[in-house]
């Protein structure tokens, strides 16, 4: 058959069509499974390790967050638990921070350590070149950052992908996210030398501005929704080094200021 | 030097007819993936494998290949190999195929490989297009690897994620070069290499 005619080239072009579509659909299809496998056990990797429980040598990660995380649920921004057949940890945490603040699905996992009980939320956001991500683990009472944990998509090797080190992420530990008088103010991530002084901050990434400022974004867009819940936690714990002795006024003023909020950020 | 006739596709590409800096080729990831070590040398595996299997299978095809489309045959051969490196680097070392995450999809891009198919693997057989392939890819690995070390040692201070330079150099004033870990500096070691590889291959100077 002549090599160089039209019939043959569209029959040779369906032939290798064929052959590589069936190829790769086979390869998919055969991955699939233990590609998803990856995909669960590193989402359970990163949970444990915003409580800073990494695996030792031989422990698997379904073991070990199985192990660890004895409860998971959903709440709504007014603190509220949802009875919804979803599952928290399938929760996509990316289409979920752009949804108005009432409509958000939170997902929370408890997690007992050796410290006590953590209360683990996911936070997502924008960094210079892609989303950043990550899992931040609260003490019992709901305001102290026991850990944290940030992972991105693509940021610069070496200055904002810096977030992911312990050497930044190690920082939050101890934070308190609420003020006093129990106002949501997160925590700032801020330049030497700029440390406010009526909030909690970390010192952010030399080199890497716009994803540190991005940190600090995400953590108030993700977090501030978690207010009324953790508010919850802290009313309820006791023992705590704030003065929760005042009656906490925290309802009104947290909605005002999710209000303005929302009015800024589009 | 005096090498078996045979082997000569694999030794030529790494220094004489090196891709990246005699010919040319597949500069833009040698600028993407050098701010580390690592991800330089998965690159480096990655690219090799994809080359050595393209090579041999356009070579295995080149007598039944129309050519008004030979161009869009070997891209589809190169697309679904990268398709199926990523595919099973996702399935069986998940860690890696997130650290190098775009930069796997963008080998098929990597003017190396079609320039390799078109120029070699069109018109020879099977076993010298597989060491095409592998000397080309080690080639570009070379230069990919030399790179990434200055970069990641000037501008990190380390070398595979450890750190290198003490912390004593630090406390008497020494900083890490931040200008290293931006693309330019690729270009900027990258012509350094040149330079001085023409100045030891005089018969490269034009």
């Amino acid at each position: 058959m002549n090599r160089q005619s039209n019939l043959y080239t569209i029959i040779y072009s369906t032939i290798l069509v064929i052959v590589v579509g069936v190829v790769l659909s086979v390869v998919y299809q055969a991955l699939r499974p233990q590609q998803l496998e990856n995909m669960a056990n590193d989402t359970k990797r990163q949970i444990l390790a915003s409580a800073r429980i990494i695996p030792s040598e031989g422990q698997t990660i379904s073991d070990l967050y199985s192990s660890h995380i004895k409860d998971s649920y959903i709440v709504n921004n007014k603190g509220q638990k949802i009875d919804s057949d979803k599952d928290p940890f399938g929760i996509n945490v990316a289409l979920e921070v752009k949804k108005p603040a009432d409509e958000r699905l939170l997902p929370v996992f408890e997690c007992t350590t050796d410290n006590g009980l953590k209360y683990i939320v996911p936070v997502y956001g924008a960094g210079l070149w892609g989303p950043i991500w990550g899992y931040l683990a609260f003490d019992s009472n709901g305001d102290t950052i026991y850990g944290a944990y940030f992972a991105h998509q693509g940021e610069t090797p070496g200055l904002g992908a810096e977030i992911e080190k312990p050497q930044f992420c190690d920082q939050f530990e101890g934070k308190d996210i609420f003020s006093k008088s129990g106002e949501f103010l997160s925590v700032s991530v801020v330049k030497v030398g700029k440390e406010p002084a009526d909030k909690a901050w970390v010192h952010a990434i030399s080199g890497g501005t716009i994803t540190s400022q991005g940190v600090e974004k995400m953590l108030f867009n993700s977090l501030e929704p978690y207010s009324a819940f953790f508010l919850n936690l802290l009313a309820g714990t006791p023992e705590t080094d704030m003065t929760v002795s005042e009656p906490v006024p925290t309802f009104e003023s947290t909605e005002t200021a999710e209000v303005e909020l929302n009015s800024v950020e589009p | 030097m005096n090498v078996n006739k045979s082997l000569l596709p694999l030794v030529n590409p790494l220094s004489k007819d090196n891709p990246v800096i005699v010919q040319v080729l597949g500069i833009c990831s040698a600028l993407a993936v050098t701010a580390k070590l690592e991800p330089a040398l998965v690159m480096t595996i990655s690219v090799t494998a994809v080359l050595a299997l393209a090579n041999v299978i356009i070579s295995l095809l080149r007598n039944t290949i129309p050519t008004s489309i030979r161009i869009i045959v070997q891209l589809v051969v190169v697309a679904a190999l990268v398709v199926i490196v990523d595919q099973v680097l996702k399935a069986w070392n998940y860690e890696v195929s997130k650290a190098l995450s775009v930069f796997i999809g963008l080998i098929i891009t990597n003017c190396i490989i079609m320039g390799r198919l078109e120029a070699f693997a069109m018109s020879n057989r099977p076993w010298a297009s597989f060491l095409d392939g592998i000397g080309n890819g080690l080639g570009y690995g070379i230069i990919l690897v030399i790179v990434a070390f200055f970069r990641e040692l000037l501008g990190s201070g380390t070398l595979l994620g450890c750190q290198i330079i003490p912390q004593w150099c630090y406390e008497h004033g020494y900083q890490n070069n931040g200008m290293m870990i931006l693309p330019p500096m690729a270009l900027i070691t990258a012509a350094c290499i040149i330079w001085v590889h023409r100045s030891r291959n005089k018969d490269l100077q034009e």
